[in-house]
């Protein structure tokens, strides 16, 4: 009987494991390991392949669109870290008991609700140059209007505001639930101590966001480089691929001009770029679990 | 408490937070105001270039009436509906089981295969895109339904496995020793030990995926191509291309899209925010 249970006991993890594990070799671990070796190919997505060694990627860095869209997600990740400070400074704002304030919260978090192909057409309609709500408070100072989603220079960065509005409500709700769980205990001794303001923030309440502050940060890198729906539905990379990223650019690449093996080597890029997140991550992530 | 609370603080002080939170609010989410303004506007207005003042005559039946006569909207959602609903429960299945077993059970390879899930649940979907379109195409599941809740499932899995792992490793160890001991099988102990006490779990994760996956954009573009099976991120954008000078109608289109994660979001917020904070507690 003990020796049944134990067999058994040794079996069954393997048994549980198993559905999901498969699906998972299958759709995620086996498809990376294709795309890695995809990218050493010449392919059209149909024909024969052609091994063509490290080809593609010598193609990528003479590619000026490989520059322009990897110098964008240079500007998404930076400028989408404004999110954790500015979801911080919401939350601050709205950290307190009055009537409605559960209400007010749950709204301000809306936008990451809804999908990001929904957020693109507000924006669009937010910036559209001839009414778009945004040229209407430009013209009123006296400026003249901007077309952000079609003039070279803006674009990325209206792409960019539009992306910051959902992730704002992400850090804001992280934070949030941070500040739910901060120790009274140390904030009163603070107070006591004549800490209150700028300096608890910074040396007490910050401190007690670490976790908060970490998740937002992971989040906020990663929603930066994944960034596709919005690319996709407000300029399709335009215009003359100026607001043009990295995951855009490889769908562009293997399904409208069929480079399938160039758009793998693309791929491969973005994900080594993203490995080092990932890495990081995981190594916050195994060190807390052994702690 | 921090920042200090206002009842704390003078009354005007008092007043004026209370007024300001509302204000804050209104502009925060100006331009989705400005969506469902429109999504209530007659054809004129938005020819005339009334885009954000109060519409001239009110048209939210006629136009939310519309958008479902003259547009696949209804096939949208349905479609959004066949494939968010299986995709949920196989991919919360799937990681309870193997969410348990990374949890409860000590093997060789345990903490490498929980690294693998984290981290397969971050890669860019790129990198995926060529072999799984390919495999999806000639497994005859191109187009389908099943073949984009299959990816979901799987690709789901990952994150499902790590949250429902997280989970289960706070529950004490003693029920399931104390069943052992009594010799129940261990199918018996997952069922009916494990499974009635991460049913709050297993809320939280369902809320957070199903919008994670009704909202998806990209691979309902590169796995499905016709107005029968897309679903509606994807027909939305599609009539946005059809119906450009309408956007009274893409407007309403936006707003039904939106919709069904909005309610479920306020029907289970706490829920919901349970799913995405759990790991910022710890970590």
């Amino acid at each position: 009987m003990q020796n049944l249970q134990s067999r058994q006991r040794q079996w069954m993890p393997i048994i549980f494991l198993a559905p999901a594990l498969i699906m998972f070799v299958i759709y995620v671990i086996f498809p990376i390991c294709q795309s890695l070796l995809l990218s050493l190919y010449e392919w059209d997505g149909l024909g024969e392949k052609t091994f063509i060694g490290l080809d593609n990627y010598a193609e990528l860095f003479t590619d000026e669109q490989f520059w322009v869209s990897l110098r964008n997600n240079i500007y998404w990740m930076v400028l989408y870290m404004l999110a954790p400070p500015l979801g911080l400074a919401v939350a601050l704002f709205l950290n307190q008991k009055v009537l409605g304030i559960r209400l007010v919260k749950a709204m301000f978090f809306f936008p990451f609700v809804i999908s990001q192909v929904v957020v693109a057409l507000v924006f669009s309609w937010f910036y559209d140059p001839s009414y778009g709500l945004l040229n209407i408070a430009i013209t009123s100072l006296g400026f003249e209007p901007i077309a952000i989603l079609t003039e070279e220079k803006w674009a990325t960065f209206g792409i960019i505001a539009a992306g910051l509005w959902p992730q704002i409500a992400y850090c804001m709700i992280l934070y949030l639930t941070g500040l739910n769980n901060l120790s009274p205990d140390q904030i009163e001794a603070a107070r006591l101590d004549g800490a209150y303001g700028w300096k608890m923030l910074r040396h007490v309440i910050l401190p007690q966001l670490r976790p908060a502050t970490f998740i937002a940060i992971v989040v906020t890198v990663i929603g930066a480089l994944r960034s596709f729906d919005l690319v996709a539905t407000m300029t399709s990379g335009g215009p003359y691929g100026s607001s043009n990223v990295l995951a855009y650019f490889m769908y562009e690449q293997s399904i409208f001009n069929y480079r399938v093996g160039y758009g793998a080597a693309i791929a491969t890029v973005l994900f080594i770029i993203m490995d080092i997140y990932i890495a990081y991550f995981l190594w916050r992530m195994l060190k807390s679990e052994k702690a | 408490m921090f920042p200090t609370p206002i009842e704390k603080l003078s009354k005007p002080a008092n007043i004026s937070y209370r007024v300001a939170i509302w204000v804050a609010l209104i502009m925060w989410l100006l331009p989705l105001i400005a969506v469902m303004m429109t999504s209530a506007r007659s054809a004129a207005d938005i020819n005339a270039g009334n885009y954000w003042g109060i519409p001239s005559e009110w048209r939210i039946l006629e136009n939310y009436v519309e958008v479902f006569a003259v547009t696949p909207m209804a096939q949208y959602l349905w479609n959004s509906i066949i494939i968010t609903l299986p995709a949920v429960i196989g991919a919360v299945a799937l990681s309870t089981l193997a969410g348990y077993a990374l949890a409860k059970f000590k093997f060789k390879g345990n903490t490498l295969l929980f690294a693998t899930f984290i981290a397969g649940n971050f890669v860019p979907f790129q990198i995926l895109m060529i072999p799984v379109r390919d495999l999806t195409i000639s497994t005859g599941l191109y187009d389908t339904a099943t073949g984009l809740i299959l990816f979901h499932v799987a690709f789901q899995a990952g994150f499902c496995t790590l949250f429902m792992r997280n989970f289960i490793v706070g529950l004490p160890d003693e029920l399931i020793e104390a069943a052992r001991v009594e010799g129940v099988s261990e199918l018996r102990i997952f069922w009916n030990v494990v499974l009635p006490l991460v049913r709050p779990a297993i809320a939280a994760l369902s809320v957070l995926i199903f919008t994670f996956i009704w909202n998806d954009y990209f691979w309902a573009l590169v796995l499905v191509q016709s107005d029968e099976v897309r679903p509606i991120t994807a027909g939305l954008s599609a009539l946005k291309g059809q119906w450009l000078a309408s956007w009274q109608l893409i407007s309403a289109g936006s707003i039904v899209a939106a919709l069904p994660p909005v309610i479920l979001f306020f029907a289970m917020q706490k829920h919901f925010i349970a799913g995405l904070t759990l790991g910022a507690t710890k970590g």
